[in-house]
Formats: structure tokens, sequence, C-alpha cells
């Protein structure tokens, strides 16, 4: 009796070793060629991914979306951001629980020593930059350390350099959020289809963009689907044409953001991390 | 053998039924947890992992911690260690199922858990944690069960084991290096953004771990006839001691590289821990974890320079207080600073603090019960067999 439980513990370990280890280790050579390719798209300058339609590889093929924000024009358009915030989070249908602690937003504003901590000098502020509000949101990272921590390809980078969210493999275990150094990722603590008080969490539901279940993570999606239709972002809609957000594509030299990127001084959140942001900020 | 866990007196019932009624209380929490989701916990936005993430952190480290035991025996032939390696082996299964239970509740949706088999991404550090998590798993199953059984039947153990022990050994260092790595691979935390943190981990693991086994022993030592002698004792101490006094050396240094360097985001963690932390515009303190972590190091070194003394006087009661200082204060630096301070303050420099709620610590409670009543009765199985074997022999 006890060498047959012995025979069966045996055969248990070694099934449960080989379920886990061989199918993995069987994905992991089939994929290894789509992982090079997406690792090549990590640099935005020589996108080795779509070689096939450029021939000469030197100049850079394959799109990178970016986004410019201008700050001061902001500042000098109150009531722009919200409008911004407002278009964005309706339609995407992002659930409002009123309290902090359950917080999901995509797009919000902060000062400039949130959105940059540590670039502030110590002894000079100049009150227009620490009166002035930053818009905030996925960086759209070229290097996304959200999309390395991801253990399901949940997160991942789509071929136009957008970071992308998968709302139905993702198993909600928030590597990501610890991943992102920018605070861009949102979690459903409880279910957004709920209610309070008959208030439900999410105003009105737009049937255009599925709502998410609880349990998930979520972030800006650069409006990917309405990109790929030849729109510009919500947000970027709403400012009219303040061109306080400019939105394209950055390998293209002659798109609106590269000329503005050429003109004039920008910066980027935490670009010493090596994290390449596509949104850059004018201040 | 199993059948040697159901024959016990009236304290191991009572023991028994204490533990299986707190796993009642942790699954009733979970059931509660699932229906609402993770919003039941004290998590937020800003501090996205809590109590369950640190404590599979800290429960990893005890797993590590059974090499310290396993060691000695198998690869330096340090007879003195052969009562207790099957006791180490046991408490790295029981640990390990905590670390997994762990996971799963704090996942947000458990049902697709196995997500992470079915889509395997290399490029994340949970992937490895998941294979060399569950491998270590398996190795302790089958090197403890095998090497138990085989005393049972007064044979030596079959020498197909022998690999499996050998593998475990390397492994059991794997486990801590890769959860490490968990942490200090994200870029933007500076807390956990260090080099040494994976060997803080192993040195806090090999104090930790035989710590708990050493109360266990003491504890079987009252309880039962069993005694794994005062020579593994004495050196368990040492192992112990040494171990303990590493990791406050490397917590040293990690003080030493912020407070030096005065680098603002190498300090704002510790500052959080240790001292407390102002918010840049309100000028309000927060510093909810101030106070243990300022019993943490207390204990510790408290813990330290006791073991000596016990060891010295031979006082058994004396060496399982110490041992259990240098574990709650092993608890209380990785079990909740480490995680829970890598979020304070958060990517945009705010702070949110974290407390845990009921049905969290409900949930905690249940998992380590559940760790606690596997290795009750693993080893019960083992004492039994054991004691019988020495008596016939
Ligand atoms: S900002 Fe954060 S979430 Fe967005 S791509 Fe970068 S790392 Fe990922
Ligand atoms: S929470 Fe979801 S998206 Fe984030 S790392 Fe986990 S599985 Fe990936
Ligand atoms: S790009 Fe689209 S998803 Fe992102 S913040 Fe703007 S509107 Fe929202």
């Amino acid at each position: 009796m006890d060498s047959s439980r012995r025979k069966f513990l045996k055969i248990a370990g070694i099934t449960a070793v080989a379920g886990i280890g061989a199918p993995s280790a069987l994905n992991m050579l089939m994929k290894q060629e789509v992982q090079a390719s997406s690792a090549g798209d990590g640099h935005g300058a020589q996108p080795a991914a779509h070689g096939g339609e450029g021939g000469h590889g030197a100049a850079p093929v394959g799109k990178r979306y970016g986004m410019v924000i201008d700050a001061v024009k902001f500042h000098e358009n109150p009531g722009m951001a919200e409008k911004c915030i407002e278009a964005c989070h309706s339609y995407y249908n992002v659930p409002d629980f009123g309290n902090k602690k359950d917080e999901i937003k995509w797009l919000w504003q902060v000062p400039f020593t949130n959105a940059f901590p540590g670039d502030e000098s110590h002894y000079k502020k100049d009150d227009r930059t620490h009166a002035m509000q930053f818009m905030v949101l996925c960086n759209h990272c070229d290097n996304p350390p959200c999309v390395r921590a991801c253990p399901t390809k949940a997160t991942f980078k789509n071929a136009d350099g957008m970071v992308m969210m998968d709302f139905h493999r993702c198993i909600g275990c928030r590597f990501c959020m610890a991943a992102c150094p920018y605070g861009a990722r949102s979690f459903n603590w409880r279910d957004p289809r709920g209610s309070k008080d008959g208030v439900p969490f999410i105003k009105k539901v737009n049937p255009e963009f599925p709502t998410r279940m609880r349990g998930v993570v979520e972030k800006c999606s650069f409006c990917d689907l309405r990109v790929k239709r030849g729109l510009i972002p919500l947000c970027v809609e709403a400012t009219g044409d303040s061109k306080a957000m400019v939105f394209g594509d950055l390998n293209d030299p002659n798109s609106e953001i590269s000329q503005v990127l050429k003109a004039r001084f920008t910066i980027q959140r935490k670009p010493s991390l090596g994290t390449m942001p596509s949104v850059f900020y004018i201040i | 053998m199993l059948e040697k866990s159901l024959k016990g007196n009236l304290g191991y019932w009572a023991w028994v039924l204490f533990l299986l009624g707190i796993i009642g209380v942790g699954v009733i929490c979970y059931i509660v947890q699932y229906n609402y989701g993770l919003g039941a916990t004290g998590m937020s936005r800003d501090v996205t992992w809590g109590i369950y993430i640190s404590q599979f952190t800290f429960l990893v480290g005890v797993a590590a911690g059974g090499l310290m035991l396993v060691l000695p025996y198998y690869l330096h032939h340090y007879k003195d260690f052969a009562r207790i390696t099957i006791l180490g082996e046991f408490m790295a299964i029981a640990s390990v199922a905590m670390c997994m239970l762990f996971i799963m509740a704090d996942l947000g949706q458990p049902m697709r858990a196995l997500n992470v088999v079915l889509h395997p991404t290399p490029n994340s550090m949970l992937f490895y944690d998941m294979i060399v998590l569950s491998g270590y798993l398996f190795l302790n199953v089958v090197c403890g069960w095998v090497v138990l059984h085989s005393e049972y039947k007064g044979i030596k153990y079959p020498n197909w084991v022998k690999p499996f022990i050998y593998i475990s050994i390397p492994w059991a260092v794997s486990i801590h290096t890769v959860t490490a790595f968990l942490y200090c691979g994200l870029p933007g935390r500076h807390f956990w953004l260090t080099a040494i943190l994976a060997p803080r981990f192993l040195a806090s693991a090999f104090a930790a771990g035989p710590c708990l086994l050493m109360v266990i022993a003491l504890i079987m030592k009252r309880t039962t006839k069993f005694d794994i002698g005062r020579v593994a004792q004495d050196k368990l101490v040492t192992i112990i001691g040494y171990a303990a006094l590493l990791n406050f050396f490397f917590l040293g240094c990690e003080i030493f590289v912020a407070y030096y360097s005065t680098i603002p985001g190498h300090m704002h963690t510790l500052d959080y821990l240790y001292f407390g932390l102002a918010d840049h515009a309100t000028g309000q303190v927060y510093n909810n974890l101030v106070p243990f972590m300022l019993s943490s190091v207390v204990m510790g070194f408290a813990g330290i320079g006791l073991i000596f003394v016990s060891r010295y006087l031979k006082s058994d009661p004396l060496l399982a207080l110490s041992c259990l200082l240098i574990f709650v204060s092993f608890w209380i630096d990785k079990g909740l600073g480490l995680v829970l301070g890598g979020f304070v303050p958060n990517g945009l420099e705010q702070i949110t603090e974290y407390v845990p709620t009921f049905v969290e610590l409900g949930i905690t409670a249940g998992v380590w019960a559940t760790g606690f009543f596997i290795i009750t009765v693993l080893y019960k199985i083992a004492i039994s067999v054991k004691l019988e074997n020495e008596k016939t022999a």
C-alpha cells in the first residue's frame, strides 16, 4: 500500500511539473520569433519588425505615436483640461466611485512637482510653472516596464507602438502597476458596473466601448481604435484648435508633432529611467 | 504512513481544531472578498500590494531558510542534523503552500491564474517565480516523503532521490533570488532598486527559517519525546546569529548609501519607514509604519544578543524567546516594511498610507493557519516515524 502511494506521489509530481513546464517551454520556443521582433520594435529609431516595407532599413519604418502637451496653453485656457478629461472618461466608461481608494483615472492633472518629481530647482520657483497643472496619462513608453513585468502579455505593445490592455486576459496581479513609474494604471478594486445608493458608478454607459469587470487593470489606450480609423484621440479633439495637444507619428519627419518637437523645447517625465516616454511637455 | 497523523492526544486535537477554526474564518473572509472584489482590502491605487504579497515575500524566505537545515546534513554529512533535515523539508512544503495561497488571494481574477502558464511570458519575473516555486514544492515533497518513507521501512533512502536532494539546494537559493528580482528590477521604485536586495532577502531567510524551526522544535521537546539534540541546537544558534547579523549589515549598507549620497529618491522610503515622511504640498507627516520598523530593529538586535547568551546558559526558554524575537523582527522588516514601503511615495511623489481591513487580516490568518496545519500534520508523521524507529532500533 505504501509503495503504491509512493508511486502515485512520484507520478503526480512528475505530471505536475511536466504540465507546468512543457507547454510553456514549447510556447517559449514558438514565440521566440515574435519576442525578438517586438524587442526590435523597442527602439523607435530602427524598428526592424516592419523591415519588409521599407527595404533599405535605414529610415525608420512603422509608426510610433506620440503626444505633445502644451501646459502653457492649458494654463491660459481654464476649463479646457476638465473638458478633455470628461471627453475621455465618459467615452471609455471610466467609473467614478467617489473615493480615492477605489479611484480609476486615465487622464488627470497634477502640479509640476508631482508630474516631474526631482526635476524642480530647489531655491527659485517661478510662480507660473508652480501655478500650472500638468495633464498626465500613460506615456506609451517605447521601452515600457509594465509590458516587461506582465506575466500574461495582457499588457503589450501593438504594432504602432501603443501600449495596450487585454481586459480578458489580465489576471489582476498588479505587477504592471508596481512596474509603471508614472502611476498611469488603475485597478478595478470593485465592480465598476455597480452602483451605490442608486447612483451608478458609470453615469451613462457608452455602448461603443466595453465596460470592465472587477479585478482587472486599465489605463489610457491612446485611443487606438480611433487612431486606426484615422481620427485623433478624444482628449486632443477636445482641445479644439488651441493646439494645446498635438498627436501624431513620431517616426514621420513631416508630421505635425515632429515639426513641433523640432521647433520647441520639450521635456518628458523621468527620462532618466530609460522608459522613453512618447508624451512630451511644453512648459 | 499518513495514518500517523490520526493518532494524537487531546492537546494535539485541540490544536488541530483551533487551526481548522481559523481556516474557516479565512474561508468566510475570502468569500466576502471574492464577491466584493479586492476593494474589500485596504489596498488602493497607490499602494497596490498589501499584506498578501508581503506575507508571500516573507514566506518564500522561510521556505528558502529550510536550506540551512538540509545542507549541512546532505552536503557535509553533518550527522547531528539527521533529525532535523526532514523538518526543514516539511517546513519548506508548508511555506511554499502558503506562498501560493497568498498569491491566489491577491489576484483580481483568480480564475484566470492559469493564464501565466497558458501565455508564458519569459520577460516577466513572475513567470520564473512560478517555475521556481512549483519546482521547489515538488523537490521538497519528493525528497521529504521518500527519505521519511525509507526511514519508516528501516532502509536507507534510494539512490534515485539523491539528484533531487542535490538540486534542491541551489534551488532554495533560486526561489528567494527570483522573488527579490520581482522587486529590484523595477525602474522608478528606488527603495527596491538595489542590487543587494537578493542577498538581503537570503540573509534574513537563513535566519527566519531556522528560527521558526527552532521554536517548533523546542515546543515539541516539551510536548513530545522528540529532541533535536543540544549539538544541533547550538549549531543552529550559530547559523541564525550570523545570518541575522548579516541581514542588519545589509540594512546598514542601504542606510549609508541613502543618507550619505542624500539622493532624495533613495531617502524617501527609509524616511517613511523609520522616521515618517512629510507631504510636499500639505506638510502632513505620514508615519504609520514607524513604530513597527523601530521595534523590528530593537527586537532584532535584542534577539541576536540573547541567542548567544542562551547558548552560553544552555537555557531553552531564553533560546525560544530570542528565536521568536528574531523571527518577528524579520517578519516586520520583510512581511510589512519591504513591500508596503516600496509604494511610498508613489510615482508622483504623493503619499498614501495602507491599513489592512478585517477581511484582509482574516484571510491572512486563514492562510497562516493552513500553513501551520500542514506543518502540524507533516511533523506529526515525521516524529512518529522517527520515535518508533528509535524504539525498535
Ligand atoms: S506610462 Fe506606465 S503604463 Fe504607460 S507604457 Fe509607460 S510604464 Fe506602461
Ligand atoms: S495586472 Fe493584468 S496587465 Fe497587469 S501585470 Fe497582471 S496580468 Fe498583466
Ligand atoms: S488618448 Fe484617448 S484614452 Fe488616452 S487620455 Fe486621451 S482620450 Fe483618453
